[in-house]
């Protein structure tokens, strides 16, 4: 119980229940809005600069090791899509770095010796990735085979390493430790303890895996929905299993994993977990609510499985949660973002098990058939599973970030005095879902552009430039008329 | 010499080499917004899209890394200038989104309407971004940021330093990649392109000679101390980029092509460092002092630490990149 208590102290600190006190700035509400839609914007491409790349190296290695080229292609395929979403990744990830000083500086100022030394590390991660996602992409055809494959794993490395960085920094908000404050100004800074805070592996380890399943199930669903369309050759097949397989071994682990981040958060972060499970008061023999939402601190409709969250969190039903009561009223969450948090929990955990059932659903037909399945209703639930698992990921940070609030960093830093004093932010965000809006209709464009061509003409297609008629021939560079 | 400062200087190694790359693939992008109509700049478009294609995302992440020192070694500074040139900093946000994402586009874009739409957004926003970043040093250099921050959200950047500032980067930017890309033709053998840019080369130096000139006067009224500092300390920096933006000039007009490329960055490098040098020690204008704004030593170190590890690791890297993308390595398109 002591360890309850410590993170407890954390969420009374003296010097922010003052400030507490006093209200939201007006432009609280457009800059959290503004993060959020552009967090959970970049947080889509993620998975993609992540696991995509990993699942083009298996198909690269396939296609080199046993000489396959229906591989081979698919590894060419999905290195020309990586570098079209890593790119905007890359840009969407760049305006994130702006608008932590823009919006938040009250958290770069206050903590950026602190909170900025992970992002400096993911810095060097990715001008890694970006120096060999260039070289593998542009490599093709070009370096020796094998050379070429191993240009691809610093790419896949990196990006680990890239988002263990930035998951430190985000996981040092939830669990902060690791400074030494004076007035309010960070005056010393343990490094080591900063970057592997609390929250770190249980948060790293569970993005890593919710990466590589949406990005296995979203490359798996382009070919089902292309074998739902008569495509049935052994290029969707194999593209089809690639991405299915991986995701689907990675969903057994993500389910352990998340029960495990579960408890953690219980024991680290209360009031987190008060929220999850919609508690209002302190007790035992909480039931699980699945559904409801929070209305004058009390629960409405929903549907309570009775002892289960003390069961899950603590393994008997005595086990004691805490409710939001134990919370200090001027830093307690308010009833809509308790709702949003519990609401967002349940549809990750149900999209999750919607995913398991689709795994199993798999193996079973697979089991009965020995080979890959064409059941019509698995492949529709396939070729959808891509955007259930982007649902999962985007409702799992809705509960790692709206869980933490009001608090930016917990205990320390409250998000209302994180935010800028600069004035009318609205016309800012109504420009920013414009811009995004475009950005992301233009990636889906020149993505399915992309895939008809790949369709009608194969993958060698000449390569038309800029114009109507190309000045130089397709692979005219430099080396070759040496 | 302390440690905020060895920081400080590892940061400025990067403004300098995002000056350098970075600036290279924005005046790319200026070259191509004015190369014409789609039939006649189809050319010089084709060889600004082999040319960056394969570094510029690299060449964009030393922005990052700026960043990321900055924030982290001298938050105090990041969030006078974030609070104070937050319009500039939207702006050229904007330009980033649009260019990347105008760049990546026409690269996989096969039909001319979709590629002039998305290569105007690149070139356009390749325009806009060094303008607001150079506008941006104005700020900071005219000491129009305050050590608090919450300048003046209009004054900070429309103001005649400013102004100059971002001039002289989109010029000093075209100016770069003239001759980088009149050295990519070459590789070409296409003469009539290495023509055509060795004469924008010509334009651009002398455009930058009569900004700098013009730049003399309006430095001096507006921003005395940095007038004063360019012109003592500073003066040896001054004087290489004068000289090195005339020979520049010179080989370009006489058709030379030996070390063209690395006189010509060596002049863009000599005013970036001269105005590190006149600014120094100051992190912000002459009222915030480096180790004023500096984290505690431990980040510092750290960043000293992550700077070594770049060292070793990311310019190995960079240069087989490099390597790589000149010897025609990789392959032009994809």
């Amino acid at each position: 119980m002591s360890r309850h208590h410590a993170s407890m102290d954390r969420v009374l600190h003296p010097v922010s229940k003052a400030l507490a006190a006093a209200g939201d700035p007006s432009q609280l509400l457009p800059a959290r809005e503004q993060m959020a839609f552009t967090l959970g914007f970049h947080i889509i491409l993620v998975p993609f600069g992540v696991a995509l790349t990993a699942l083009m190296l298996i198909a690269h290695y396939r296609g080199l090791r046993h000489d396959d080229s229906d591989a081979l292609r698919l590894a060419r395929r999905w290195s020309k899509v990586a570098a079209v979403l890593v790119a905007v990744g890359a840009i969407t990830g760049t305006v994130l770095s702006f608008e932590l000083g823009i919006l938040w500086p009250g958290l770069m100022g206050d903590y950026g010796a602190a909170f900025g030394m992970p992002f400096a590390v993911e810095g060097l991660f990715f001008f890694l990735e970006a120096i060999f996602v260039s070289i593998y992409l542009y490599g093709w055809n070009r370096l020796p085979p094998w050379a070429h494959f191993w240009t691809g794993v610093p790419v896949v490395l990196a990006s680990l390493g890239g988002a263990a960085a930035v998951i430190a920094a985000n996981s040092w908000m939830n669990q902060p430790g690791g400074i030494t404050l004076r007035d309010g100004h960070v005056t010393a800074v343990r490094p080591l303890r900063v970057f592997f805070n609390g929250a770190f592996w249980y948060e790293t380890v569970h993005m890593l895996l919710a990466a590589y399943i949406v990005a296995g199930f979203t490359v798996a669903g382009v070919y089902a929905a292309g074998m739902l369309k008569g495509r049935r050759d052994r290029h969707h097949r194999l593209g089809f299993l690639i991405g299915f397989l991986v995701a689907a071994a990675a969903i057994p682990v993500q389910i352990f994993v998340g029960d495990t981040v579960a408890r953690e958060v219980f024991k680290e972060e209360p009031a987190k977990f008060a929220a999850i499970e919609l508690l209002p008061a302190t007790g035992d023999h909480v039931p699980e609510n699945l559904g409801g939402f929070l209305v004058d601190g009390k629960v409405r409709y929903g549907l309570p499985v009775p002892d289960m969250a003390s069961i899950l969190a603590g393994f008997t039903p005595s086990t004691e949660i805490r409710g939001l009561e134990a919370i200090p009223p001027e830093v307690r969450p308010t009833d809509r973002s308790v709702t949003i948090v519990h609401l967002a929990f349940d549809v990750m955990v149900g999209t999750t098990f919607l995913m398991l059932g689709l795994v199993l659903w798999f193996a079973w037909l697979w089991w009965r058939g020995r080979t890959m399945p064409t059941n019509r209703w698995f492949l529709r639930g396939a070729a959808l599973s891509g955007l259930v698992a982007v649902v999962c990921l985007e409702s799992g940070w809705v509960v790692t970030e709206v869980g933490r609030q009001p608090w930016t960093v917990v205990g320390l830093l409250l998000t209302r005095q994180a935010v800028t004093t600069q004035g009318n932010l609205w016309p800012l965000f109504g420009a920013t879902v414009v811009l995004y809006a475009a950005v992301g209709t233009g990636a889906v464009l020149v993505l399915r552009a992309m895939a008809r061509r790949w369709r009608t003409a194969g993958d060698e297609t000449v390569y038309v430039p800029y114009g109507p008629e190309q000045p130089y021939a397709t692979s005219g560079t430099a080396g070759e008329e040496r | 010499m302390n440690l905020s400062d060895v920081v400080a200087l590892v940061m400025f190694v990067g403004v300098v080499a995002y000056a350098l790359f970075g600036g290279a693939d924005f005046g790319a992008g200026f070259w191509d917004l004015t190369a014409g109509g789609a039939e006649r700049g189809k050319n010089a478009r084709h060889l600004v899209d082999l040319s960056i294609g394969p570094v510029w995302e690299a060449n964009h992440t030393w922005l990052i890394y700026c960043l990321v020192m900055l924030w982290s070694g001298f938050p105090a500074a990041f969030v006078a200038i974030t609070t104070t040139l937050y319009l500039p900093l939207m702006f050229a946000a904007l330009g980033i989104v649009l260019r990347g994402a105008g760049f990546a586009f026409r690269k996989v874009s096969v039909r001319t309407p979709q590629q002039r739409l998305n290569g105007t957004l690149f070139a356009a926003s390749s325009v806009l971004t060094p303008y607001c970043f150079g506008s941006i040093a104005g700020g900071i250099a005219s000491g129009r940021v305050p050590s608090g921050g919450n300048g003046d959200a209009v004054t900070s950047w429309l103001n005649p330093t400013s102004v100059l500032g971002g001039i002289l980067a989109v010029v000093s930017c075209a100016y770069l990649a003239a001759f980088y890309l009149a050295t990519a033709a070459h590789r070409l053998h296409d003469a009539d392109l290495e023509r055509y840019f060795r004469g924008r080369a010509l334009l651009a130096g002398a455009v930058a000679g009569v900004v700098s000139i013009a730049g003399i006067f309006v430095l001096r009224t507006d921003a005395p101390r940095l007038f004063h500092q360019l012109s003592h300390r500073g003066l040896p920096l001054m004087v290489l980029a004068t000289l090195c933006g005339i020979v520049g000039m010179a080989g370009a007009h006489l058709g030379r092509r030996t070390g063209r490329r690395e006189i010509a960055a060596l002049a863009i490098a000599a005013v970036v460092v001269g105005w590190g040098v006149a600014q120094y020690p100051f992190l912000l204008g002459t009222h915030l002092r480096i180790h004023e704004a500096a984290a505690p030593d431990t980040t510092l170190a750290v960043l000293l630490g992550v700077a070594c590890v770049a060292a070793l690791i990311i310019l190995p890297s960079l240069i087989l990149l490099f390597r790589l993308s000149g010897q025609g390595r990789l392959r032009a398109h994809i």
